[in-house]
């Protein structure tokens, strides 16, 4: 006769109702979790979907994602020639506050007609705005979009744009950047930036007239001063594939005896980019998930010794009556680990159902979800020892009526 | 006739110092088999530490105890022997049935016997019967929230009857009934003395169930005052 079931049983409806608060609370601790794979995914994504075997930035910086790197485009011909390269292709990065319009043909104010009707501000508030982070590339070379999953590619034409799913853009939608339009023609997949914003392809040429057209003023002051136009074939980075044969630390060692420039193999920027990029954001998502994990600790052991408390009279009766100590125990024990699996049931299916909505991108596995099953199993267990002890430490004659 | 329960010279305290009472001092009594006795007093005479020291919850600070031809608190009894005691040898009847709440009248009274080692399908079989028995047969699946006081108590009976106890103690087992049903409850308890040839204690405050018990202990301040012998 299982008595914890029984007495579960028993009190359904207050029993399923804490479940479901208490899985709540789980849901949110696992979607930290969750939040936590995401940012180191979604940092990585950046770089692994360009697939690079090297990056070749500025000299001196760890470019370009944890440091500013501005190098000559003509690189990319140094770096291609270099024996063990398979393939060389020259990057820019750059976050953009795009506008768009609405749907396929979807149309953007004309800049004048806006002005001309709501000033400034008017421009501000025409149009959806989106953040993107723009990826300019050369067709036919390294780095473009990783998979397109409707419509096609860039080819040689301007201002066309391949856009992440997750910007919401449909095939055929128009997107205004520093004044010029951009037709989505593809739309890629599980590409963001280190910050979560959608990337988004255009062309290398694109992408450089949208650099000096977002430069700073104070740029293009010194340009109309006669300071000399700043070089515009510059580029963020240079990315290589090797042969397969080739020794990705060794070519990475002769570029570096280059001068202005540092190499860094694929390994090395996955390192950067979670160790410097998103360190931060990975303690912190760590620390709330520690925080959130202790109180939920904390609430199991309250909701345990309540429960508990409330069968002071039964546990004293069953006592009186000669149940032995393993018999009180388990009563106490089977209800917080059943308290903690159904919860953790709930609160797991929950996230799973709408985790897909969440603003940044959650990832949980098999081994993420099973890892943090055993953790509640583990806090459960602990937690119960409180009601445990007060169990054991009840009289057997407090069920004689006092 | 062979005394079930005896306790010979045994005294109680509580507290240390000036603060402390004295619950009960020198008790000697004896109850047979068979025999249904009643043990009354004012509030504070030592009714419950009498009831405690014989149901092996609290030990005696002097004296001896036997229950059953075996003396307990002799300083080889563990706390789950003394469980196990309770188990084998004592049912228990309280004041206000004190049933599982979450278990239906048959599973009440075949819990004690699963504690007792009888498998559950041979014990609810016997909890049935032994329902049947008490004339509560046809409550044996309701829940004791659905159960009168007098069902209730009947089934709490059954309970303390359940593992055939050669030591019955009851606290207060009429103090919720109306008179009739009080009546009832005594008539089963002697009856449960004179089959099973149990030693009956009932602690009551009830003057209309006094005339129901082979023989009356008054105590007072600790002490027996009538019906020890």
């Amino acid at each position: 006769m299982n008595l914890a079931l029984r007495d579960l049983r028993h009190n359904l409806g207050r029993f399923l109702l804490t479940c479901v608060g208490l899985g709540l609370l789980l849901g949110v601790a696992l979607a930290m979790v969750g939040i936590y794979g995401g940012v180191v995914e979604e940092a990585l994504s950046l770089a692994r979907n360009m697939r690079a075997d090297l990056w070749v930035v500025e000299g001196g910086s760890r470019g370009p994602f944890a440091e500013a790197s501005r190098i000559p485009g003509d690189v990319r011909e140094a770096v291609a020639r270099l024996p063990g390269v398979r393939e060389a292709g020259s990057l820019t990065f750059q976050t953009v506050e795009a506008r768009h319009g609405g749907g396929p043909g979807g149309v953007v104010p004309d800049e004048d007609q806006v002005r001309e009707r709501a000033g400034e501000a008017g421009r501000q508030r025409s149009g959806t705005v989106l953040r993107l982070q723009v990826v300019g590339y050369e067709p036919d070379r390294p780095g473009g979009p990783p998979g397109i999953l409707e419509g096609r590619g860039i080819t040689r034409g301007r201002l066309e744009m391949v856009a992440d799913r997750s910007a919401g853009l449909p095939l055929g939608a128009v997107v205004e950047m520093a004044n010029l339009r951009y037709r989505v023609v593809g739309i890629s997949t599980r590409a963001v930036s280190t910050g979560g914003d959608p990337l988004a392809w255009i062309t290398l040429r694109d992408s450089q007239d949208l650099q000096f057209r977002l430069s700073p003023p104070a740029a293009r002051r010194a340009q109309q001063g006669g300071g000399g136009a700043p070089p515009q074939d510059t580029v963020n980075a240079v990315i290589a594939r090797l042969s397969p044969h080739a020794d990705a630390t060794a070519v990475a060692a002769e570029i570096r005896r280059w001068k202005h420039f540092s190499a860094l193999t694929g390994a090395e920027q996955e390192n950067v980019l979670t160790r410097s990029v998103v360190d931060k954001a990975r303690k912190q998502i760590g620390l709330f998930t520690t925080v959130l994990l202790l109180v939920s600790a904390v609430i199991v052991a309250l909701i345990i010794y309540t429960l508990t408390m409330d069968k002071m009279r039964e546990i004293a009766t069953l006592k009186l009556i000669g149940a032995p100590d393993r018999t009180i125990v388990a009563l106490v024990m089977q209800q917080a680990l059943l308290l903690g699996a159904v919860s953790f049931v709930s609160g797991t299916s929950l996230l799973l159902a709408v985790k897909d909505h969440f603003p940044r991108r959650v990832v949980l596995g098999v081994e993420e979800v099973s890892g943090f099953g055993v953790l509640v199993f583990v806090i459960c267990l602990l937690a119960s020892l409180l009601g445990v002890r007060y169990a054991l430490r009840i009289e057997p004659a407090q069920a004689l009526g006092g | 006739m062979s005394a079930l329960v005896e306790l010979c010279g045994i005294s109680k305290g509580f507290g240390a110092g000036e603060a402390r009472v004295q619950a009960l001092a020198d008790i000697t009594l004896s109850v047979d088999a068979g025999e249904v006795v009643g043990l009354r007093g004012p509030s504070g005479s030592g009714k419950s530490t009498l009831l405690n020291l014989v149901a092996c919850i609290l030990e005696p600070d002097a004296g001896t105890l036997r229950l059953a031809g075996e003396t307990v608190w002799d300083g080889r009894w563990s706390r789950a022997d003394l469980r196990a005691l309770r188990r084998e040898k004592i049912g228990f009847i309280f004041q206000f049935h004190n049933l599982l709440p979450f278990l239906d009248a048959t599973d009440n009274v075949a819990l004690a016997m699963t504690l007792n080692h009888v498998p559950l399908d041979e014990a609810r079989r016997r909890a049935r019967a032994l329902l049947d028995h008490l004339q509560v047969g046809k409550r044996a699946s309701a829940m004791p929230a659905k159960l009168s006081g007098g069902e209730a108590q009947r089934v709490a009976i059954a309970r303390a009857l359940a593992n055939n106890p050669r030591i019955i103690l009851a606290d207060e087992p009429t103090a919720a009934l109306d008179s009739e049903r009080a009546q009832v409850v005594m008539d089963l308890l002697r009856q449960v003395a004179r089959e099973q040839q149990a030693a009956v204690i009932v602690v009551t405050h009830d003057d209309k169930i006094f005339s129901r018990f082979d023989r009356l202990v008054e105590l007072r301040d600790g002490r027996v005052e009538a019906g020890g012998a």
